[in-house]
């Protein structure tokens, strides 16, 4: 066998084995473009412990893919640009890495996977190619051992017939098939942290019950940290252990699975519950959110959901927007009136 | 007028599969809608639920006539669609209008709303005249809580919620009795959803409406249909009330797509009794023999493969139920 690239990461400046495997403080990302400068991320803050499942909450175009690709260090840029704040893997700073270095962390220590898994393979080359490729670069292994290694792969991610699969393209595979193959992919190299991005939003219900059972088990194999990205409520009870909920580019609520479901604190999130149809309330209308999120490029003064708030007061119409505050030891809101969103039932 | 606006007997859409470019010939056939029954009430709302390639969106288009049958007959207000005259089933047609899933690619981008939603008075000029128009244009607008004064702006300049209104003023405008919604809400944002179907709640109530609700989102169908079909390889697995589809499945395929639903409570985590379905849906150009489902399900026997069940109340079935071993089987979907 050649030489294992983990000897190398661990002469990381600053590498600390005991601190969090990932952790994101004060985070800003910008996209200047024509028609003016959209700030997509405005200082989110969140750690993943070992282990753990977090989830990002939020609808389309409130920062959670940027955030996730800022991580990566996969964002288009230009336009987009890191504008401050720190992205810790076990204490070191993955911004300040020089990008030979910040190449092997992605893919050995961070993985991620993506939504729409027939864009993210390569077309023209067989899955066990681009399989047996992590190997052969990251590892320096030789094709037919990375071959190997991908049959194995496959089997891990419960593809039937892998040893002849692994010779077929990405055309030939089904949709939850393909998303098992981008999972084999990211566990290729045995990650500390698995960042998921709407691993499942383009697959049908019983084929995502599928694809969240084989992650749910990898993980605890493997003692593994997910970061899920998601705008579906459902999916997050089932799995997560924190909740990040984002609006507009901030963290505006963060707290324990089931504090977020039972006491939202945070206007919006509140809102986001009520909207799903529910059972006992088959009939009624719906309590929608009123209006539509913010343009990035223009969010509102003060709280961004301000103008869509049943709670708002002069004070969230005004700089600086509402600090996050502490709710309980374990969770904060983004809201000055927290306590009356919590006590309202 | 009877009581039932809508109705299909046997309805099958096959595609062909040809082969060779000069001498085309025909070496099998998808067969996306294999023989469907249903009957619309007048005021209720029917889901129609399935997960993608079972047949649910070309049975909209069928409906709708985009797409003309292969076989079998569909009646609206008791008229047989594929008998009458052209022109008949072209004034048929004004009863029954889509509101489709893509709120971005159904509308024409060069267009203004005004244009969009007066587009159905061109292609049936004997509605209204052609002064009254722009006034029954404003409207309409209003009636799906658009501002009316926004009748000369581009589709480009609204959100994917108010385009999705855009396109439900455009299927109202020839006062029809049954809209057909292809997944209306599924491009939509949570909070956004709940807007949309709130409005279609209200317009039901306002003008009568009866509706066909297509969508894969469990949730939304039990929140707005009376009546639910399940749909599975191009035909209807089980069919009837909401409470008694969500409550007492009988069929496996629903009990297997109600258990894979993730219910947003984390309380019931684990308490769920989920079915996790083996393998994907079988090709409709190739369905297996007898039932359907037999190839991903847990109760197959060899009478399955052998004879097709029919779509019929069973003995432990209150509700029609294609399966030999029909039987209810609590899921705990729902919460509370």
């Amino acid at each position: 066998m050649s030489t294992d690239v983990n000897v190398k990461l661990d002469a990381l400046p600053g590498l600390d084995p005991n601190a969090m495997p990932l952790q994101v403080k004060d985070l800003h990302v910008e996209f200047r473009t024509r028609i003016g400068t959209a700030r997509a991320v405005n200082g989110v803050s969140f750690d993943l412990r070992p282990g753990e499942t977090r989830a990002i909450l939020g609808e389309s175009g409130c920062g959670k893919s940027v955030t996730a690709q800022a991580i990566m260090g996969i964002l288009d840029s230009p336009p987009g640009f890191v504008t401050g704040g720190q992205i810790l893997y076990r204490g070191v700073d993955l911004l300040k890495l020089p990008e030979a270095q910040r190449r092997k962390v992605r893919a050995n220590r961070i993985a991620m996977i993506f939504q729409d898994a027939l864009s993210a393979l390569n077309p023209v080359f067989t899955v066990g190619f681009q399989l047996g490729e992590l190997f052969r670069k990251h590892r320096g292994m030789s094709r037919a051992e990375g071959k190997a290694r991908a049959v194995e792969l496959l089997d891990l991610v419960r593809i039937p017939a892998a040893k002849q699969r692994v010779n077929d393209y990405p055309h030939q595979f089904s949709g939850g098939m393909r998303q098992r193959v981008m999972i084999a992919m990211a566990l290729a190299l045995d990650p500390e942290v698995l960042i998921a991005d709407e691993p499942t939003t383009a697959l049908d219900v019983t084929v995502q019950a599928q694809i969240m059972a084989l992650l749910a088990e990898l993980q605890r194999e493997r003692n593994m940290s997910l970061l899920l990205i998601t705008h579906d409520m459902g999916v997050v009870a089932d799995v997560a252990d924190r909740i990040s909920v984002m609006y507009a580019g901030r963290v505006i609520e963060e707290a324990p699975v089931g504090d977020i479901y039972e006491t939202p604190a945070h206007p919006y999130t509140k809102g986001l519950l009520e909207s799903i149809p529910r059972l006992d309330l088959k009939g009624q209308e719906l309590a929608a959110i009123k209006g539509l999120p913010p343009a990035l490029t223009n969010i509102p003064k003060g709280c961004a959901f301000n103008p869509r708030c049943r709670y708002a007061q002069d004070v969230c119409r005004q700089d600086p927007p509402p600090p996050l505050y502490q709710v309980s030891p374990y969770r904060t809101a983004a809201c000055h009136f927290w306590k009356e969103v919590k006590a309202d039932v | 007028m009877s009581d039932i606006v809508l109705e299909t007997r046997d309805l099958v859409k096959h595609f062909p599969l040809t082969q060779g470019i000069l001498f085309k010939k025909q070496i099998g056939a998808v067969r996306a809608v294999d023989g469907i029954n249903l009957q619309l009430r007048r005021g209720e709302t029917l889901g129609v639920v399935g997960e993608s390639g079972c047949g649910k969106s070309t049975l909209a288009r069928m409906l709708v006539g985009l797409e003309t049958p292969t076989s079998g007959d569909l009646f609206v207000q008791g008229r047989n669609m594929s008998r009458v005259s052209a022109t008949e089933r072209r004034r048929g047609r004004r009863n029954i209008q889509l509101v489709m899933q893509d709120p971005y690619t159904s509308l024409n981008p060069r267009m203004t709303v005004g244009d969009i939603v007066g587009e159905p008075f061109e292609v049936h000029p004997d509605v209204l005249p052609k002064s009254r128009r722009r006034a029954r244009v404003q409207e309409l607008l209003e009636l799906v809580g658009l501002n009316p004064d926004h009748i000369n702006r581009y589709p480009h300049q609204f959100s994917g919620g108010q385009r999705q209104r855009i396109g439900i003023a455009r299927a109202l405008a020839l006062n029809p009795e049954i809209i057909l919604c292809d997944e209306p809400v599924s491009a939509l944002d949570v909070s956004i959803q709940a807007q949309v179907i709130n409005l279609l709640e209200k317009l039901q109530k306002e003008l009568g409406l009866s509706y066909i609700f297509i969508a894969h989102d469990l949730s939304v169908v039990r929140h707005i249909a009376d009546r639910v079909a399940v749909m599975y390889l191009g035909k209807i697995v089980e069919i009837g009330n909401e409470d008694q589809i969500y409550d007492n499945p009988t069929h496996p395929y629903t009990q297997a797509l109600l258990s894979a639903v993730p219910v947003p409570d984390p309380k019931l985590r684990g308490l769920r009794d989920q079915i996790v379905l083996t393998g994907d849906v079988p090709s409709p150009a190739n369905p297996p023999s007898g039932c359907r489902f037999r190839t991903r399900c847990w109760k197959a026997q060899d009478i399955c493969a052998q004879q097709e069940p029919a779509l019929a109340v069973r003995e432990k079935s209150a509700h029609p139920s294609a399966c030999h071993f029909a039987e209810v089987r609590d899921v705990v979907h729902a919460h509370e």
